[in-house]
């Protein structure tokens, strides 16, 4: 199979849309001529000039533009340039486009609300602590948000078209440092369902459920415990929200024993919510308590060597691994 | 604009259907029937009556959670809206949304947004969409003289500015921000004054004279259908109700008051115009008022006779595509 990089996999799934659907639209800054921050929207601004639209440094009014046209049948994919920038226009994912079909008479007549904010994640950029943040937790409780987190290249493609194709509104978080990374992805047109989580790696001792850059970090811990003759099962869930609990716990049941692995700080952080519904699900036949391996609960620090130790490695995830073990 | 004498008496029935329908309110909230947050629009009627006039099927206007009035104005029956307010199950929104949210957006009506600031930026992605598909359509947000200081309305104006959105922004500044004098907000005495630093044409004028409301909004409703971009327009208004019902207003006078409601009341002033130009008789009017009052009492006996949402409704519409897996 042809192997491309994330940022190549989400191209071609805007691309892919945007010739599918005349509705869908890329708002954001500088995602024209220059191609986006991170340089993901490269190209498309010369194939669809009136379709990839660079607004202002105003996120609250690029939202506003994003949720206005959802409502009247466009099909916006937003750039935030950083997901951390989602605070500065939270109202619409906590007030606004998360309840109006709820609260505001969408009910009827199956008025389209279909809105997509891709918004590049994570650190190890060394841009210090505004720009190098995991927002996930931030959205897991709002009801009527869906939460994508991919971390391979075919996933990504799979999930941002579903995303499209969905009338409901999702945060799309992409990692940074996975853009450049390459991975198998088939030719021509396919989707991966939100709430279907993907076992990356077969094991039978532990299960590992991490997502982004974890799970690549998780999967070269599992390689290395291979040899020790551990046995690790590594599960990604791929969207958050919602979140495919139905094969968490089969390979849970399977394992007996649950490590929760995610970039952000362990207070609040999104695992917490699933290693709880493990817990509450499977207490009978668990047999360590579940265990987080998060950052420290510390904003994200510049210098490369402290930023290097706040990120959890290798090493954290097989420390993480063996406590369970224990 | 030529209005004929039907459109005039039409005005005049339109802003007795919203103050019947207030003052209704107003009475059920005080009785303890009506359940949650009110905010009334009474003294306002002109305001959200000559905007809508010149709305046609299509263009869309949102609103606070002081235009109960505009849904009206938009065709949405005042059945759904009374229904809404008491959180019954025929309510615009299933009863999920209460006076706050009420909504018609098959109408026309985006609805109200109970958070000051979002809707003046919302309502350029429907401008967009209009623009995009090149249809004549316009949006229009209307909101009060608090939200102006949002930067959501900075960021609005300028959006509709720099890509000359089909976008009227409407400040009903009825003098207070719930509390807060208008004079303590802002340096500048006209709000309007705001547009020249998005260039685009601004304008304050008397919100309670309903004729005045309905030829200046026309004006910019016409510009932004021939593609000539968005507006800024100030209704100098007042509201006869505190900010929320059970405010006791301790930052206003009476005589304040009083002097808006004796000398000031758009219906009152109207109706003695239509009256000298022998447009209606007082037995018309009085048929007029009891039209609209039976539409009025038809709601409440509509809403009082409406069921409950059942206790399933708490979980839909949560999502349009619901892949399951919630708590």
């Amino acid at each position: 199979m042809r192997e491309i990089t994330v940022a190549e996999a989400i191209r071609e799934a805007l691309s892919e849309e945007m010739d599918r659907d005349k509705n869908v639209f890329v708002f954001g800054e500088d995602v024209g001529k220059f191609g986006g921050c991170f340089g993901v929207t490269m190209g498309l601004y010369d194939r669809y000039p009136d379709r990839v639209i660079d607004t202002m440094i105003a996120e609250t009014g690029l939202m506003g533009i994003c949720l206005g046209s959802a409502y009247a049948g466009m099909k916006p994919v937003a750039e935030l340039m950083f997901s951390d920038f989602a605070t500065v226009c939270f109202d619409y994912f906590a007030n606004q486009a998360s309840k109006n079909r709820y609260m505001t008479g969408m009910q009827e007549g199956g008025q389209a609300a279909g809105l997509v904010v891709r918004a590049p994640n994570g650190a190890g950029f060394r841009a210090a602590g505004q720009h190098s943040q995991c927002m996930e937790q931030y959205f897991m409780p709002i009801p009527g948000i869906k939460i994508a987190i991919p971390s391979t290249p075919a996933d990504t493609k799979g999930l941002l078209k579903y995303a499209i194709r969905g009338n409901d509104p999702v945060i799309f978080l992409e990692h940074k440092l996975l853009y450049s990374i390459k991975g198998p992805v088939p030719e021509g047109d396919y989707v991966i369902p939100f709430g279907s989580a993907d076992i990356k790696r077969e094991g039978t001792d532990v299960t590992v459920i991490a997502t982004q850059m974890m799970v690549h970090k998780s999967l070269a811990a599992a390689e290395k415990l291979a040899k020790d003759g551990i046995s690790v099962e590594v599960v990604d869930p791929r969207s958050l929200k919602p979140l495919d609990m139905k094969t968490i716990m089969a390979s849970v049941k399977k394992t007996k024993r649950v490590v929760l692995v995610n970039e952000a700080p362990k207070t609040g952080n999104a695992m917490t919510e699933i290693g709880l519904r493990i817990a509450e699900q499977g207490f009978d036949f668990l047999e360590a308590p579940p265990i987080r391996v998060c950052a420290p609960d510390t904003p994200i620090p510049f210098s490369p060597v402290l930023e290097d130790k706040w990120i959890r490695s290798e090493a954290d995830i097989i420390a993480g691994i063996k406590k369970a073990l224990s | 604009m030529k209005l004929t004498n039907k459109d005039l008496i039409k005005l005049y029935g339109d802003m007795w259907l919203v103050r019947l329908f207030e003052a209704r309110v107003q009475d059920l909230f005080a009785s303890g029937v009506l359940p949650g947050f009110i905010h009334l629009g009474l003294g306002q009627e002109a305001c959200m009556v000559g905007t809508c006039f010149n709305l046609e099927d299509g263009d869309i206007i949102g609103a606070t959670h002081r235009e109960h009035g505009v849904l009206l104005m938009r065709g949405v029956s005042a059945n759904a809206i009374m229904a809404e307010l008491y959180g019954k199950v025929t309510g615009t929104c299933k009863g999920k949304g209460g006076s706050m949210h009420t909504c018609g957006l098959k109408e026309g009506a985006l609805g109200n947004n109970a958070i000051l600031g979002p809707g003046q930026a919302i309502i350029n992605g429907f401008a967009y969409a209009h623009k995009f598909r090149n249809n004549k359509k316009v949006a229009v947000t209307m909101f009060g003289d608090g939200a102006s200081n949002r930067g959501e309305f900075h960021e609005g104006l300028n959006f509709a500015s720099v890509w000359n959105l089909p976008t009227i922004y409407i400040i009903n500044n009825n003098g207070y921000a719930i509390s807060v004098p208008v004079s303590k907000q802002q340096k500048i005495q006209d709000l309007s004054a705001r547009a020249a630093g998005y260039g685009i044409p601004g304008v304050s004028i008397d919100g309670n004279d309903v004729l005045t409301v309905l030829e200046t909004t026309a004006e910019a409703v016409k510009r932004a259908r021939e593609g000539g971009g968005p507006s800024l327009i100030e209704f100098k208004t007042y509201r006869w109700r505190g900010h929320f019902e059970g405010d006791p207003t301790p930052y206003r006078t009476n005589s304040e008051l009083e002097d808006w409601m004796e000398n000031r009341d758009p219906i009152k002033n109207f109706g003695k115009d239509l009256l000298e130009r022998e447009v209606l008789t007082e037995k018309e009017m009085k048929e007029i008022i009891a039209e609209q009052q039976a539409i009025v009492d038809a709601a409440q006996k509509f809403a009082e006779e409406s069921e409950w949402p059942p206790e399933s409704e708490i979980y839909t519409d949560v999502y349009y595509n619901d892949e399951g897996g919630a708590q």
